[in-house]
């Protein structure tokens, strides 16, 4: 049991495997945000009332968070670059840093959610609100679990063990990332 | 698990495979990440503008750019085998082959043999200027409170009607 | 280069292994309850999913009893009531396509299989594997539960259009409705792990020198199957959680009262749907591949054929989902489109049927239990494939819609692939599974009790659905114009037939277990097979090949070649 596998060694593809995974796992996350953003959209552009709800989401805290993905995503890079090095230290303080983002992130977002729902901008108020909710909501959760997952994976790096992992939870970091550079506009700048 | 479970495998840490990966430092990403902010504040500035087409140029061309350069930059997809860029795009088709599929029944207020009430009820209020009215539901269910308080505040010409409901759903 | 770092690792491997196994002994559980063996795994799947399906068809068996005698007892159950009918039809249809098609031939096959045939020790991610058969199990635990809750279960169809499945006061589930789309939800998380390492296994854990043309076709096509999955089930999955928000937080995504679209859930149900009917069928199909090339002792005719031609309708399944949309009011236009690509989309499977029977064409058969199952896979799949392009037309669908005509269509394909499928599987592999042979005389006679019956079921079916039977009526006596005595015979044909079916299955079950206790001990490759997992002990120990893993030299299907003199096949890891 204890031993990994010969199979985990292989790369006949080309490609180490947990790199090969997340890129997979990517895909079918693209899908997923793909449903309900492509949802949206179709309503969006079918309903002109919805640019009047959409006026009220605040284009200064979703500009605030992309900044701090945006940098949570730069410490997940240089943390990748440590590791290449061989600088585990280096590279589970960095990625300490990334879940600090992503913790920020989520601060910011509670703060954002409770005064719009506290104005009565609930997620039943009406579709566009739905789907505001629901669309952020499941990207925060990707959020909270790539940031649990750093936080183990940065456990291990302090001891420069596993270092490929370093990689790996940046690629998906990365990715969750790229949905809030989409998210961003659909939500609070198209108008 | 077990002692045995690393430095079997040594091959397998990131080194060996990194390829071109370390090839940058991290200067590099320091510029992208300024790039990717300065594309951050061109998005918003967009919309002050206020030209229709120079927000959505700013608002979604922009994020491909972005997206763009982090896919490439901090992900390194240009970095790893074909067929992952491959899988990627077609995920993205699929996505189009959705939209196309879904949106010609989705995008419509009634077709054959259906109508959308809440569709049809809210387009009538909005175009009479009601924008809580327009709010899916209330007009139908008749209780404003719950469902017509969307608009919040700072809104222009509706928020006159707005507030009247409101008052007088609560 | 890779290959002297392979065999060092081999050699390390074996090592830690050797020295594992001296010191410490893998406890029960270890081994049977939370196991990290590909092998194991694939077991549970394989029994979880086999006990699913009794009970769904336990389920048939209850529904057709009132459909055939309504107003009498069903012994075993007694009088279904109205809602318990919805709830059985409802849970029979899901259980069977996502707790038995699913975890048996992609997960229980794909877990068995892949690293055994491609050459590989286990799966990349063990530990994902386990998780994933954790959160199945799991779902299957919620979707058993909510029969048991206040309300009873979900009774608004497997396919859970809305406002039935939404509101509360239409389906008066309403615990049932969100404990149903959670356990599929789960379901779907469970087998999204699944898919990533069935997909990344076979991708890059091959062994040395075996290419993309040497992977057995069962393994393509469940790689090949998993990433149909993967692509189809996301905006389900966020279809999923947005109608658990209408059922319990009052939003309104598919309420159209305020602002939402109920065809956007079929969109997004069917537009997983469809695919997902090439996701259970493929892996059935790379089954038939391996037992017909075998029992019939020839190469597989068109292997890139076989190939280009799953990949394909795999592309092309994405194109048509809005067929079984045809009635529901979706534009006339878009109607049009999807008649096409649905009749399109037949012509590679049609393909596909014909280079397997262009296999057996001149080749030595022998009529084994597996090649049974495998022959009748082709004859009773045609039939539904067949009768699919009839409904494929959106014309003549808006008459055959909702009927038994389709009913009978869809078990003609879903039949052949979810039992005979896992039957023709089940008896071929079982030698190396369980290191017994099968008793092939109790293996024939469960055969013919199956099949039969099968075919007297969903006959009778296809007249009634013609004649205007509509599927999920409660009662028909409540329809004088479609309660002619000959209707009463033939739905009494199809519920007798089905009880014969069900008990035959005592057979197979008994087989099963004498054959595991006292059936002869198997060799290594009992059937002259090429592939890797011939070449293993039978049952393989944990890590496949303890004495180092096998290395490709050729192609799968090198049966009865001119070059290969003495012996009409011709093993993947024999040099030369
Ligand atoms: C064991 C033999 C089986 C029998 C006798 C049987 C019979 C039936 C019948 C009579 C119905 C429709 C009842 C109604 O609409 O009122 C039904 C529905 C269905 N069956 Fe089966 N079935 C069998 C096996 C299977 C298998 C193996 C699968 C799939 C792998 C399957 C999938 C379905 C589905 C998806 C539905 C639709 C459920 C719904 O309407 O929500 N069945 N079955
Ligand atoms: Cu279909």
């Amino acid at each position: 049991m204890s031993s990994r596998p010969i199979a985990t060694t292989r790369s006949a593809a080309g490609m180490p495997t947990p790199r090969l995974a997340v890129w997979w796992l990517i895909a079918s996350e693209i899908v997923i945000f793909g449903g309900v953003l492509g949802s949206y959209i179709m309503h969006r552009l079918a309903h002109g009332i919805w640019a009047d709800y959409a006026a009220n989401t605040n284009p200064w805290i979703g500009a605030f968070n992309t900044f701090v993905l945006l940098s949570s995503s730069l410490s997940a890079v240089l943390a990748h670059q440590a590791a290449e090095r061989g600088d585990g230290k280096r590279a589970a303080n960095l990625l300490y840093l990334t879940t600090l983002g992503g913790v920020v992130f989520l601060c910011v977002k509670a703060f954002e959610w409770t005064t719009e729902i506290s104005h009565g901008m609930t997620i039943s108020a009406n579709t566009f609100w739905s789907f505001y909710y629901t669309a952020a909501g499941i990207h925060a959760a990707h959020v909270i679990a790539g940031g649990i997952i750093m936080l183990f994976v940065a456990q291990t790096a302090k001891r420069n063990e596993e270092l490929h992992r370093v990689e790996i939870i940046g690629i998906y970091w990365h990715f969750v990332d790229l949905v809030w550079i989409f998210l961003f506009p659909l939500l609070y700048i198209a108008k | 698990m077990s002692a045995n479970q690393h430095g079997q495998h040594a091959g397998h840490s990131t080194g060996s495979h990194a390829g071109g990966h370390a090839a940058h430092g991290d200067s590099h990403y320091v510029k992208i990440y300024f790039i990717l902010l300065a594309l951050l504040t061109v998005s918003i500035v967009g919309p002050m503008i206020g030209i229709k087409v120079v927000t959505l140029i700013t608002a979604f061309g922009i994020a491909v750019v972005k997206a763009y350069l982090v896919a490439r930059n901090f992900m390194h997809i240009n970095l790893t085998p074909r067929y992952v860029i491959y899988a990627v795009t077609t995920t993205l088709v699929f996505m189009f082959l959705f939209f196309a599929g879904a949106a010609p029944d989705v995008m419509k207020s009634h077709g054959t043999n259906w109508e959308k009430p809440g569709w049809i009820a809210a387009e009538k209020a909005y175009a009479a200027g009601d924008i809580v009215g327009a709010s899916f539901g209330a007009a139908i269910q008749g209780h404003g409170a719950e469902h017509g308080e969307g608009h919040g505040e700072g809104h222009g010409e509706a928020e006159g009607h707005g507030d009247g409901h409101e008052a007088a759903g609560h | 280069m890779a290959e002297s770092i392979r065999v060092d690792h081999a050699a390390h491997h074996d090592d830690h292994h050797g020295a594992h196994h001296g010191g410490h002994e893998m406890s029960f559980t270890e081994k049977y309850v939370f196991p990290l063996d590909h092998k194991m795994i694939a077991m549970q799947y394989m029994f979880t999913g086999m006990f699913m399906a009794l009970i769904g068809g336990f389920f048939a068996y209850a529904f057709r009893w009132q459909i055939a005698f309504p107003g009498t007892e069903a012994p075993l159950w007694g009088q279904v009531s109205p809602a318990e009918y919805n709830s059985l039809v409802t849970n029979h249809g899901s259980i069977m396509i996502f707790w038995v098609a699913m975890p048996v031939l992609i997960a229980a096959f794909g877990n068995y299989l892949i690293p055994l045939m491609i050459g590989a020790d286990d799966m990349v991610f063990p530990k994902i594997n386990r998780l994933s058969y954790q959160i199945f199990l799991i779902s299957a635990i919620v979707i058993l539960s909510s029969f048991f809750v206040e309300g009873g279960a979900f009774g608004g169809a497997w396919t859970a259009y809305p406002p039935l499945s939404t509101k509360a006061e239409y389906s008066l589930t309403p615990l049932g409705s969100t404990l149903w789309i959670t356990a599929v939800a789960l379901e779907f998380v469970a087998f999204l792990l699944g898919g990533i390492n069935f997909i990344t296994t076979a991708m890059n854990s091959r062994a040395p020198g075996m290419k993309m043309w040497d992977i057995p076709m069962v393994v393509w096509m469940i790689v090949i199957a998993s990433i149909l999955f993967m692509l189809s089930v996301g905006p389900l999955l966020a279809g999923g959680i947005m109608m658990i928000f209408d059922q319990n937080l009052g939003t309104a995504f598919f309420n159209p009262d305020k602002g939402g679209d109920p065809i956007l859930w079929q969109h997004l149900f069917w537009f997983f749907g469809h695919p997902e009917v090439y996701v259970v069928l493929l892996p059935a199909v790379g089954i038939v591949a391996e037992i017909i090339t075998v029992f019939g002792r020839k190469k597989l005719f068109g292997y890139k054929t076989v190939l280009y031609t799953a990949i394909g309708t795999g592309v092309l399944s994405f194109t048509v989902w809005a067929h079984h949309q045809f009635i529901a009011g979706i534009d006339p236009r878009m109607a049009n489109v999807f008649t096409v690509t649905t009749l399109l989309i037949s012509v590679p499977i049609a393909e596909m049927m014909f280079v397997y029977i262009a296999t057996l064409y001149g080749g030595s058969i022998t009529l084994s239990t597996p090649m049974l199952w495998a022959l009748s896979f082709i004859f009773e799949f045609l039939i539904g494939g067949i009768t699919g392009i009839f409904l494929g037309a959106s014309g003549n669908d808006i008459f055959m819609h909702d009927t038994y005509f389709v009913l009978a269509h869809f078990h003609y394909t879903f039949y052949p692939i979810a039992i005979i499928g896992t039957y023709a599987g089940f008896t071929y592999w079982f030698p190396k599974m369980f290191g017994r042979m099968m008793n092939e005389k109790l293996g024939k006679l469960h055969f013919w009790l199956t099949i039969i019956p099968f075919n007297t079921i969903f006959l009778p079916l296809f007249v009634l659905g013609a004649a205007g039977h509509h599927r999920r009526i409660f009662d028909y006596r409540n329809f004088p114009e479609l309660s002619h005595p000959w209707m009463w015979d033939l739905q009494a044909l199809a519920t007798y037939s089905l009880i014969v079916m069900l008990l035959a299955q005592i057979i197979f079950f008994y087989n099963v277990i004498t054959s595991w206790i006292s059936g002869p001990k198997a060799p290594k490759n009992p059937w002259n097979a090429n592939t890797f997992e011939w070449t293993a002990t039978s049952p393989p120990p944990h890590g496949n090949w303890p004495e180092g893993l096998p290395t490709c030299y050729r192609g799968p299907y090198e049966y009865s070649h001119p070059d290969r003199k003495g012996s009409d096949f011709w093993p993947q890891n024999e040099p030369g």
